[in-house]
């Protein structure tokens, strides 16, 4: 009987796993083959993954994509971590019922969906278009500006700074530091870990947000790369290894952030609902 | 039960001590407390101008119509077009459809997994662990582009059931009304159940195990475990992650553009990629585009109070 129960258990969680990891490995052995190849089924590593990379940069405007996606996540992120933290520590420890009022009302866009404010937002963006053409309608500014502050970063970083050491503001005050001087020189510092768990949260939404830049980018050279494999995926004629060399590309930073920060990441998600 | 109650006592005294004694402390310097609005002024702002100020936009706009720029107001017009738009209601069907099935599906699998990888004795547990979280490392484009692929009709799903027998011709998933929506179901259960496993996992490791042990002494079996210690000790976060799961499937865009584009006919089309049709592919309806965005507006409200409801919390 409890035999039958460990080989059920190994069997169902080989199962999960089986699942999970096929796609990966289909993609993998995908970019190493024609595209002949992989519609006939191949699931061994061929031999054509320099001429699929080949391909992929002479045909396809990954490059411009990697840059304008990277630009956008890195100050999105930036943005983000510096938005939210000097808001989550304001709510916090400057508390008062005011500001307690204020926060609640704040968690309440979290509910908000997106579907339901992008007319606006599009229309918003459109009608300073000719004014700030930086900020305006086909502009990476305006993918920005919308997702840099979200409510569920402040959430968070209040929710990491009520473990932070309240004695800590104290002394800084007493050593003389301005109300931001404690922020910047003995928060900051202290709150490593909580900022890098936001940076991979913030970092990965900005890399694979879709539906805002679609609506927002109109130019084929301000494409981001969910827009560009998008395109690559809705073609005729798909060339599978191709499409798959830029899906791994494009999935390659945020596996690579995943795994070098993995404890990060947990305990961010964690981090989020705590307390 | 009463155990707890005093647990949670001697957690809630200390915080609400410290509150009371920062305020005494910021009422003397008024200053401070006026340098504190400093710190949280800018995100305010942002949030009303992104996120509230749209919203009462779309609200003013539900109520007009006309295209592109040239809106005027008609009433209630808009409302009362919902009910004879057979393409709203396809899409209100579809994703209810994908509400109703996927999100129990994926919060039963996720505590299952949990469960079991909890378990001290289990081996290759970090291997398990890892994998089935890993599809969460995917953007929802990617990983749609890699599904639509894998279910068409030279894919290789298709190739492996007909090698094993399973099937005796290639099925056109994609082309299928009722498998179309399948494939969808089972590519956002693929991309979220490790995410929220990862939540009851650490859950888990904070419910003390000689609750299990004398439940175990008591002769609970695995089941009555699982139902009578498990999940109500989990009961915050499964109303967390339904809550959140609940308005992510809501407004599911990226997939069903991806794998399916709303088709065959309007099989799989959702309320977001409706709203986005309406908005930028069809002859823009701003106004009709906002009502129909009410309706997710509404639904995430009265859902998301149910699930408050149903889970009997007075948080």
């Amino acid at each position: 009987m409890k035999n039958l129960q460990r080989i059920f258990i190994y069997t169902f969680l080989s199962l999960a796993a089986i699942v999970s990891i096929f796609p990966f490995l289909w993609m993998l052995v995908s970019i190493t083959n024609k595209s002949v190849d992989v519609t006939q089924g191949r699931l061994l590593p061929g031999t054509h993954l320099i001429e699929n990379m080949k391909t992929l940069f002479a045909t396809v405007d990954i490059v411009p994509a990697l840059i304008n996606s990277g630009i956008i996540a890195v100050i999105t992120t930036i943005l983000t971590l510096l938005l939210a933290s000097l808001a989550g520590y304001g709510f916090e420890i400057h508390r008062s019922r005011g500001k307690d009022i204020v926060f609640t009302i704040l968690l309440l866009s979290m509910m908000i969906p997106f579907a339901a404010i992008m007319v606006p937002l599009y229309r918003m963006f459109g009608s300073i278009s000719d004014t700030a053409p930086l900020i305006g309608i086909d502009s990476l500014g305006a993918v920005i500006l919308p997702t840099a502050t979200t409510a569920f970063f402040i959430f968070f970083f209040r929710q990491n700074t009520k473990m932070f050491p309240k004695d800590l503001v104290e002394a800084g005050r007493i050593d003389g530091l301005s109300e931001l001087g404690v922020f910047f020189r003995i928060y900051m510092p202290t709150m490593k870990t909580t900022y890098a768990a936001a940076a991979i949260i913030s970092f990965m939404n900005s890399w694979n947000n879709y539906l805002w830049p679609l609506v927002i980018l109109q130019s084929p050279e301000k494409r981001t790369i969910p827009l560009l494999i998008s395109n690559l995926g809705s073609s005729y004629s798909p060339d599978y290894g191709v499409i798959m060399s830029a899906i791994v590309i494009a999935t390659l930073p945020t596996a690579l952030v995943f795994f070098l920060m993995q404890k990060h990441f947990v305990a961010g998600m964690m981090g989020s609902v705590k307390g | 039960m009463s155990q707890q109650a005093s647990k949670k006592a001697e957690v809630d005294l200390p915080v609400h001590y410290k509150y009371q004694e920062t305020r005494r402390q910021k009422t003397g310097v008024f200053f401070r407390r006026k340098i504190g609005w400093l710190f949280v002024i800018v995100s305010i702002i942002a949030i009303t101008i992104f996120n509230f100020y749209p919203m009462v936009q779309a609200f003013l706009l539900s109520f007009q119509s006309g295209m592109g720029a040239n809106l005027e107001y008609v009433g209630f017009n808009n409302w009362q077009r919902l009910f004879g738009d057979p393409t709203f209601i396809a899409a209100l069907t579809n994703t209810s459809i994908y509400l109703l099935i996927q999100v129990p599906l994926m919060i039963v699998l996720a505590l299952f997994f949990s469960v079991l990888l909890n378990d001290p004795k289990l081996k290759f547990k970090g291997f398990f662990r890892i994998a089935i979280f890993l599809p969460c490392v995917t953007s929802l484009v990617a990983y749609s582009v890699v599904f639509k692929y894998l279910f068409g009709i030279d894919g290789i799903i298709n190739q492996f059931l007909l090698n094993f027998g399973f099937i005796s011709q290639t099925i056109n998933f994609l082309a299928d009304p009722f498998w179309a929506k399948v494939v969808i179901i089972l590519a956002i259960t693929w991309r979220w159940t490790g995410y929220n496993m990862i939540f009851y996992l650490a859950a888990l490791q904070n419910v003390d195990k000689s609750i299990y042990e004398a439940a175990r002494i008591d002769g609970a079996n695995a089941f009555q475990q699982f139902f009578q210690i498990t999940v109500p000790m989990l009961k915050p976060i499964i109303l967390f992650t339904s809550i959140t799961s609940t308005i992510g499937t809501l407004q599911i865009f990226d997939e069903i553009v991806n794998i399916t584009n709303g088709g065959p006919g309007n099989a799989t089309i959702s309320i977001s990629q409706y709203i986005y049709n309406l908005s930028f592919e069809y002859t823009p309806d701003f106004g009709y585009a906002s009502t129909v965005s009410y309706v997710i507006v509404i639904l995430v409200v009265i859902l998301s109070i149910i699930q408050f409801r149903v889970a009997g919390e007075k948080k």
